[in-house]
């Protein structure tokens, strides 16, 4: 009897979210065969908990806003390390991609004219993010689902992908287990695309859904891919911090947005103090860094976070403008955002690193492997704008599937040895051991591993910490082969746990050493023993698998920006 | 408060040939406690081979459907304070079992295949002008996250499935039916091979909603309606014979 059933496509899309879907669409209009497999049920993806809305200089409610406005909004912000050059496709294409949006069949807020209504935003200049209520990627991941579902895309859901093959340096393929039936699928395909989202559940307080654990991360570095700027994770400044249970989750900027305002304990408005211009609209590292000192000086409830006030708008707006949110405090806090204030403190949100990508096209420097979306890295630099990411998604999902489609025309389907995958097989079935003498349950190693990079790697940094940190990560290193579980291939959670926790400690472990390396503080990287930017460290940190097996860095100097965009920027202030 | 409570779940694995039972755990209660946590906390800690499906725990996904005290409900937004000492956590029932309380809603996905799909206006100049107005209409049924619970209250549904599309189609039509740029009217789909006859108004789908769209009044209802309007309105079908003789 076979092992594993044989899937094969022009294109493989791994992850559907807002970029894996818009890339598969893409990759369709190009003529190419498109298999998209993700690791839970279709339609659930994080980009459905992205609430304040897509960053797109459209200019519907500000006139004078334009896309020169937004790139350099968007490499200021990002403290100059962004690729200029992605910082530049997304600020030209994010109102095509928004109006074509709109097409599929999105139904967006409207101005009294009919346009696509728009909201202000930290660190943008004019009212920008286009936006549905708070519920932006809802309707961004039903829309681009309803084309999925009605066109000739392969999906295969709840499908986790525990190895990707190489040959020749190029790739070959990838293995997966399917969880409803517990069976083996071997995809072969002439090119990959690695769409799988963050890995924020690397932390214990985190705004970021189940799936975000840096699968993609894992499955790329171990095939060579590069991962770059891995040391700048977002801390969004508003998380709810009570009750327990849900502590982390998202309180969306579009409360600052729409006139929110913060204090602390003592009632005073202390963002008047950190950011008397911008004040609460502050880019997200700004905003964060202020909370997180307001509670270190004692100004903090008692559930360790700050106020955050709407209710001066009154409950008609609120209902209507902040739908989701009225309704996340009322059923789990009890709270009525209407006439009380909300509890809010930093949670991790979003990882500005991660595969490393051309600009154009979303191409790896590994051969027939792209990547999009939060996964892939280069536009936010070292802080990113709210509203960005939804635009991201859809401007570079579209570039790389196009680019994918590109390149499969002229490259050919290549396969995994027959031994490599039984290997393959074997490696996710030896996990599986109930006879295994004391066999590690992996969820305490994961427990262990998010408590340690909260603790040790959070929002203000240091040597000694990180250097825990790292102690702590090589010795969960080291006990992996300990873990197994009980069960069979089916539903087994306990398994996915297992085969999760390699990922989360390759993107752990990145975090950490390129943390440990960027003797600096910018934007999100605040280091309380190197408390200044520098002009040395606007470079790229490179993660990447060393021949001997272990995490080998290095560092790339930026490109240098061209003469008619330094125009348009203001430029970097060092001390 | 207490510091533990108790909670049963259904366990089954239909490989085994078993019969499905209730299992008792034991749950360390923190405050603001959900269904969720406690399901969790038993997958994660006490037997890892409990399956169970969940992704946001923010109420925004829709994938940790189950009946909780036989109660179609999301886990992640049931709390443990207010059911009292006797909680039970079943599947959904209306859904072919995978494994314990997972359960096969991939039949959505062909049911929607079936609706057509959004057919805007030809030769509309882009960007759209839009007023908010017709917005309104439209998103109620566009917050609709995909928990199929409205599915697993219908006893229509649960009884004679292959007949009727189920409430979370009818939304489905209606967001596309009610979109102010689309030229379909989908209600004769639903009222034909929808079977949206077999729905006789009990509500009970929109009493589950956790997105408490009134799936019921305002799309099924209505869609209903329409399709009465158009193809069995006595006077209507008189005007349409007499129009098209004077053809």
């Amino acid at each position: 009897m076979e092992d594993y059933s044989v899937v094969e496509s022009d294109i493989l899309i791994i992850g559907a979210g807002g970029a894996g879907m818009r890339a598969a669409l893409a990759a369709l209009s190009n003529s190419s065969s498109v298999v998209m497999v993700t690791k839970s049920v279709l339609g659930k993806a994080h980009t459905v908990m992205a609430e304040g809305g897509i960053a797109a200089s459209v200019g519907n409610v500000d006139s004078k806003d334009n896309w020169q406005v937004h790139f350099s909004d968007t490499m200021v912000e990002g403290v100059y390390l962004s690729n200029w050059r992605m910082a530049e496709i997304l600020a030209k294409e994010a109102p095509e991609r928004v109006f074509e949006l709109e097409r599929f069949g999105a139904v967006f807020d409207r101005t009294k004219e009919g346009k696509i209504m728009q909201r202000a935003f930290g660190g943008h200049t004019y009212r920008r993010l286009c936006h549905v209520g708070d519920k932006t990627g809802l309707e961004i991941i039903r829309t681009l689902e309803d084309q999925i579902i009605h066109k000739n895309v392969k999906v295969m859901d709840e499908i986790y992908i525990t190895k990707l093959f190489k040959s020749n340096g190029s790739f070959s393929g990838a293995i997966g287990l399917s969880m409803r039936d517990g069976k083996f699928y071997l995809f072969k395909a002439k090119a990959l695309i690695i769409s799988t989202g963050g890995a924020g559940r690397v932390y214990k307080i985190t705004s970021n859904s189940w799936e975000s654990t840096g699968d993609g991360l894992g499955l790329a570095y171990r095939i060579g891919v590069e991962l770059q700027d891995m040391e700048m994770i977002q801390f969004h400044p508003t998380g709810m911090v009570y009750p327990p249970g849900v502590a982390g989750l998202l309180v969306t900027e579009g409360v600052r947005g729409e006139g929110g305002i913060l204090t602390n304990t003592k009632g005073e408005r202390f963002m008047l103090r950190y950011s008397p211009e911008k004040k609460e609209l502050d880019a997200r590292d700004v905003v964060a860094r202020s909370i997180y000192y307001e509670i270190q000086a004692g100004r903090g409830t008692e559930h360790g976070g700050v106020y955050l006030d709407i209710s001066h708008k009154g409950a008609a707006f609120i209902k209507s403008k902040l739908p989701g949110m009225y309704m996340q405090f009322k059923e789990f806090a009890g709270v009525d955002i209407t006439k009380e204030k909300m509890e809010v403190g930093p949670t991790v949100h979003y990882q500005m690193g991660g595969i490393r990508v051309d600009a154009e096209t979303g191409a790896t420097n590994i051969s027939g492997v792209f990547s999009a979306g939060e996964v892939a890295s280069g536009l936010h630099g070292a802080n990113r704008l709210g509203g960005n990411s939804l635009a991201d998604i859809l401007v570079f999902g579209k570039r790389t599937g196009e680019a994918a489609s590109a390149y499969v025309k002229s490259a050919k389907i290549k396969a995994p040895s027959e031994a490599e995958v039984k290997q393959a097989i074997k490696e996710v079935k030896s996990f599986i051991s109930p006879n295994k003498k004391n066999a590690k349950n992996p969820n305490l190693l994961i427990e262990q591993l998010r408590e340690n990079m909260s603790s040790h790697v959070g929002i203000i940094r240091n040597e000694q910490d990180l250097q825990k940190a790292l102690s702590l990560i090589e010795d969960i290193k080291s006990q992996l082969k300990d873990v197994g579980v009980s069960g069979t291939l089916v539903y087994n959670k306990g398994l996915l746990a297992c085969l999760e926790l390699g990922n989360m400690l390759i993107a752990s472990e990145a975090i950490v050493r390129s943390a440990i390396m960027r003797k600096e503080s910018r934007g999100a990287h605040t280091r309380s023993d190197y408390p200044k930017k520098s002009k040395e460290w606007l470079k790229n940190i490179i993660c990447k698998i060393g021949s001997d097996g272990n995490m080998s860095l290095s560092t790339i100097p930026l490109k240098e920006m061209p003469e008619e965009l330094k125009k348009l920027v203001k430029p970097e202030v060092y001390e | 408060m207490k510091d533990k409570v108790k909670i049963s779940i259904f366990r089954k694995d239909p490989a085994t040939g078993e019969e499905g039972h209730f299992v008792d755990y034991e749950v360390p209660v923190k405050e603001g406690m959900v269904v969720l946590d406690a399901v969790t906390y038993i997958s994660e800690n006490v037997d890892t081979t409990l399956a169970v499906r969940w992704n946001c725990k923010a109420a925004r996904c829709g994938s940790c459907a189950a009946e909780i005290n036989n109660r179609p409900a999301l886990m992640c937004k049931t709390r443990i304070d207010l059911l009292g000492d006797n909680i039970k956590v079943a599947p959904m029932a209306a859904f072919p079992l995978v494994k314990d309380l997972v359960t096969d809603v991939s039949e959505n996905f062909e049911i929607d295949r079936k609706i057509p799909a959004f057919a805007p206006k030809e030769g509309l100049e882009s960007p759209w002008i839009i007023q908010q107005m017709d917005v309104e209409r439209t998103k109620e049924f566009r917050t609709c996250i995909e928990c199929f619970l409205c599915m697993d209250v219908c006893h229509v549904v649960r009884e004679h499935k292959k007949d009727y599309v189920g409430p979370r189609h009818v939304i489905k039509a209606a967001s596309l039916d009610m979109h102010p740029m689309d030229t379909l009217d989908r209600s004769k789909y639903l009222n034909k091979e929808g079977g949206l006859g077999f729905c006789n108004i009990t509500k009970c789908c929109q009493e589950v909603c956790p997105e408490h769209i009134r799936i019921t009044d305002n799309a099924i209802i209505q869609e209903k309606e329409r399709a009465v309007d158009n193809y069995y309105d006595p006077i209507a079908m008189l005007l349409k014979k007499l129009s098209k003789k004077s053809e």
